[in-house]
């Protein structure tokens, strides 16, 4: 009865339309991209420095070295969506875990593990990001990690303070007196009630992640073997005067894919936000 | 007091003919897609200056809509007037202007509410909120405001009025917050003023204060009360004239001793009955070993000290001591604050005691946790059950706890629900499906489930309406007597726990102040706290009648 009810609500606005038909055409470009651009991204296959609508062939011109802008646009979205979506994950998974147990302990578990949060939010993330991949060499494992690792502690904040008002509702109090473990109570008998306001923290972290990804990507800490909209950018800032369109696409990429997902991630805050309130 | 009421009605009934509110025909329509087109439908009554009007019904039946139609704050456009007049001494308020509207407003018509904490801004001082109805609707100096304010604190019975014009609200006790409430509205002695439930948020000795000084200030003043309640037993104290609602409709109109005399319709009838009379009928003593043994039991919460505050400690539990036999049911009563909850807490062992002992069939506390013999029903029916889980699943994860299987638990589960009064279907659905009265049997079956020797209920029907309240009695007793679990029954109110318990134990400020089998508390209360506690309870005519005859 929800379900029909949460989508009906979002989609009554044009904006959230329009968001969810981009982010499908990039997902359906990125998952078919082998098929549309078999030899992959990296291959010189046209004059360097070609400019859009020059050739059909390149649509979008082509690089310093001749390599198919469009082709390292589809191939990209794979590297930054997957990412975006793994290490938010990652995230949410360390965020949910001790902010769980944190609310739920309370006292002094919950005093420690958040000093413990407090060390990863007083160090500016970025900047915690960078090191980490240069000390454990880019890879998308390595960058994956530190993104997961710089973006957990907000999540952490929500669900301690979830918890902390949801553990003292008298159904948690029946749960207890039903003898059930405290792990089922956090888990089975909390959690659920924690999922709508972590769905629109983890929607709109996936767009952070992606901005950080294209960063790293971006001063060429990105994973060497991926292509990426972040290094696309990158390498060519050198020539951005003489051929604008090498960072601009890649570029357009990023802010499209980052606006549609935050105007998702605020659709359905906004439509979880007035379910919850109309209970 | 009864008679009071039947003669103040007697005097003013020839000292006003012109009405002062005159509702005609008031149709008030609900969003599309709600349980019935109207909230309120063919509304018709009329209020004589000096008279209290009491609109009595369920929760949804329509009461509170016409009070927020009467001054004008209906949700609109949710909530919106489809047909009808409110005439204010001739003037049709639906069709006067905002700006119109805005100087009637606390002015002409005032307006107390249920919960005295949320009608007063936390952030200013109380003199402070006071001056600003009169900065509103007077030009007068500082001095004078301030003078004002005062004096108006000081009609509604306020000590101190000095130093709580200079308090914020967090500092005043419930009771007195009300106080200011009403001072507010009827410092610019308003000729109307309506009170949506002020006394329900209240404890019943305070709710008798405040219903006095609503009666006292009325007669000073001569002003209309139109005054909304569930509650017959206030109805009785201070009502001149009746109007009984259902679903949206007036079921019955009439002056208020004939309407509880005497009630013409089979639904007030239905009401009046459903209330508990507040006698306890004398019960055999059982006998046999104890179940439950509380000696000397003691609860101490620590407030953390803050900045400029050193720490303090606040004794919930002054050394209580009571013992309860198998199959026996328990009454303990008390005011807020008094220790009850906090009783009821430990004896399902949800706290630790900080001293005292606690044993349930002579096992300590500790132990007897979670086996789950002990279980507990509580007060609020919508926070007691998980809204992201399955009625079944609710009642089924006790047992399945405990080892039994899945398959067994859940065929105890549907029977269960059929034993509490619901379908063996209800598993299957989520809480939101379900009324008040419905989750509440829900809790009780979840209760039941496993296999309870006590049952601490706290506050079990407190939060439902009068009629459902009933109901949830009955099962309550039908079900003891089947499965002979012993009760221990937290509740304000006296007339509750008369019927439910064969002994009382009366609370004040964490300590035991009286004890005994009910009838005998009852009927020779013998500390003045109980005496103040059975006085405060608004009784219906019929009922000190019948003790009269």
């Amino acid at each position: 009865m929800t379900r029909p009810n949460l989508l009906h609500k979002m989609f009554s606005r044009a904006d959230v339309w329009l968001a969810t038909l981009v982010l499908l055409v990039i997902v359906a470009l990125a998952v078919a991209a082998p098929l549309i651009y078999p030899k992959g991204p990296w291959a010189m296959g046209g004059r360097p420095f070609l400019g859009p609508a020059g050739d059909l062939r390149f649509p979008l011109g082509t690089d310093t070295n001749g390599r198919n802008i469009l082709a390292g646009l589809i191939w990209g979205g794979r590297v930054s969506l997957v990412i975006g979506l793994v290490s938010t994950a990652v995230a949410v998974s360390i965020g949910v875990l001790i902010g769980a147990v944190a609310g739920y302990a309370g006292g002094r578990v919950d005093a420690a593990l958040m000093r413990f949060t407090e060390i990863f939010q007083v160090v500016p993330g970025f900047a915690l990001a960078l090191v980490l991949v240069a000390v454990l060499q880019p890879s998308a494992g390595s960058i994956v990690l530190a993104i997961g690792v710089v973006s957990w502690p907000p999540v952490t904040r929500l669900v301690r303070a979830e918890f902390l008002s949801l553990r003292s509702r008298d159904f948690v109090y029946a749960a207890q007196l039903q003898g059930q473990s405290s792990l089922r109570i956090m888990f089975r008998q909390i959690l659920p009630n924690v999922a709508s306001p972590i769905i629109v923290m983890g929607s709109l972290m996936v767009a952070t992640a992606i901005l950080l990804e294209s960063s790293l990507s971006f001063l060429g800490l990105g994973d060497p073997n991926r292509m990426s909209w972040g290094f696309m950018v990158g390498a060519s800032r050198t020539v951005l005067r003489q051929a604008w369109w090498m960072a601009t696409f890649p570029g357009l990429a990023i802010a499209v894919t980052v606006l549609a997902l935050n105007v998702l991630g605020e659709a359905l805050n906004d439509a979880l936000g007035s379910q919850s309130g109309k209970r | 007091m009864t008679h009071s009421a039947v003669s103040r009605g007697r005097d003013n009934m020839t000292a006003s003919l012109t009405p002062l509110l005159t509702v005609e025909g008031l149709n008030i329509a609900l969003p599309p897609g709600a349980d019935r087109p109207l909230a309120v439908e063919g509304a018709e009554f009329t209020l004589y200056p000096g008279r209290t009007l009491c609109i009595v019904g369920e929760s949804g039946s329509g009461k509170s809509t016409i009070a927020d139609a009467v001054i004008g704050l209906l949700p609109r456009p949710h909530l919106r007037p489809a047909a009808g007049r409110i005439l204010f001494e001739g003037r049709d308020l639906l069709t006067l202007p905002e700006t119109a509207m805005r100087r009637l407003r606390g002015a002409e018509i005032g307006m107390v509410f249920q919960e005295p904490m949320a009608a007063l801004n936390p952030l200013m001082k109380i003199g402070a909120q006071l001056e600003e109805v009169l900065e509103i609707h007077l030009d007068l100096p500082a001095s004078e405001r301030r003078t004002r304010a005062l004096a108006a604190l000081n009609d509604v019975g306020l000590p101190r009025v000095e130093e709580i014009c200079d308090s914020y609200p967090s500092r005043l006790s419930g009771g007195q917050r009300q106080r200011v409430v009403i001072a507010c509205a009827m410092m610019l002695e308003p000729k109307l003023l309506i009170c949506d439930e002020p006394t329900t948020a209240l404890d019943v000795t305070t709710q008798a204060q405040i219903l006095a000084l609503i009666a006292d200030l009325q007669k000073r003043r001569g002003t209309g009360v139109l005054f909304i309640t569930h509650d017959f037993g206030v109805v009785s104290e201070i009502a001149d004239d009746v109007i009984v609602m259902r679903q949206g409709l007036i079921e019955e109109a009439g002056p208020a001793a004939q309407v509880l005399r005497n009630p013409a319709s089979a639904y007030t009838r239905q009401l009046i009955d459903a209330i508990p009379t507040g006698t306890a009928q004398q019960r055999p003593d059982p006998g046999g070993a104890p179940l439950l043994e509380i000696e000397g039991l003691r609860r101490v919460y620590s407030l953390p000290g803050k900045l400029f505050r050193a720490p303090r400690q606040v004794e919930a539990l002054k050394g209580i001591s009571l013992s309860l036999a198998a199959g026996q049911t328990i009454g303990i009563v008390g005011e807020s604050g008094s220790g009850k909850s906090t009783l009821g807490r430990l004896v399902v062992g949800l706290e630790k005691p900080d001293g005292g002992s606690l044993r349930v069939k002579g096992r300590p506390l500790v132990a007897h946790r979670f086996d789950g013999r002990v279980q507990m029903i509580f007060q609020d029916p919508f926070a007691s059950l998980n809204p992201k889980i399955s009625i079944g699943e609710t009642i089924a994860i006790g047992p399945i706890t405990k080892g039994v299987p899945r398959a067994q638990a859940w065929a105890r589960t549907e029977e269960l629900l059929e034993l509490v009064g619901l379908r063996a279907e209800a598993a299957r659905r989520y809480p939101h499906e379900f009324s008040g009265g419905q989750r509440q049997r829900v809790g009780i079956a979840r209760a039941l489930a496993m296999d309870p020797e006590l049952i601490v209920a706290d506050e079990p029907v407190s939060a439902l309406d009068v009629s459902v309240q009933a109901q949830v009695l009955d099962l309550f007793e039908s079900l003891q007597k089947r499965l002979n679990f012993a009760m221990l029954f937290i509740t304000h109110d006296l007339r509750v726990a008369a019927r439910m318990c064969d002994q009382l134990a009366v609370m004040q400020r964490g300590e035991i102040v009286e004890t005994g089998p009910s009838h005998e508390v009852l009927r020779a209360p013998r500390h003045t706290y109980t005496r103040t506690l059975l006085a405060a309870i608004p009784q219906l005519f019929s009922q000190t009648e019948r003790e009269f005859n």
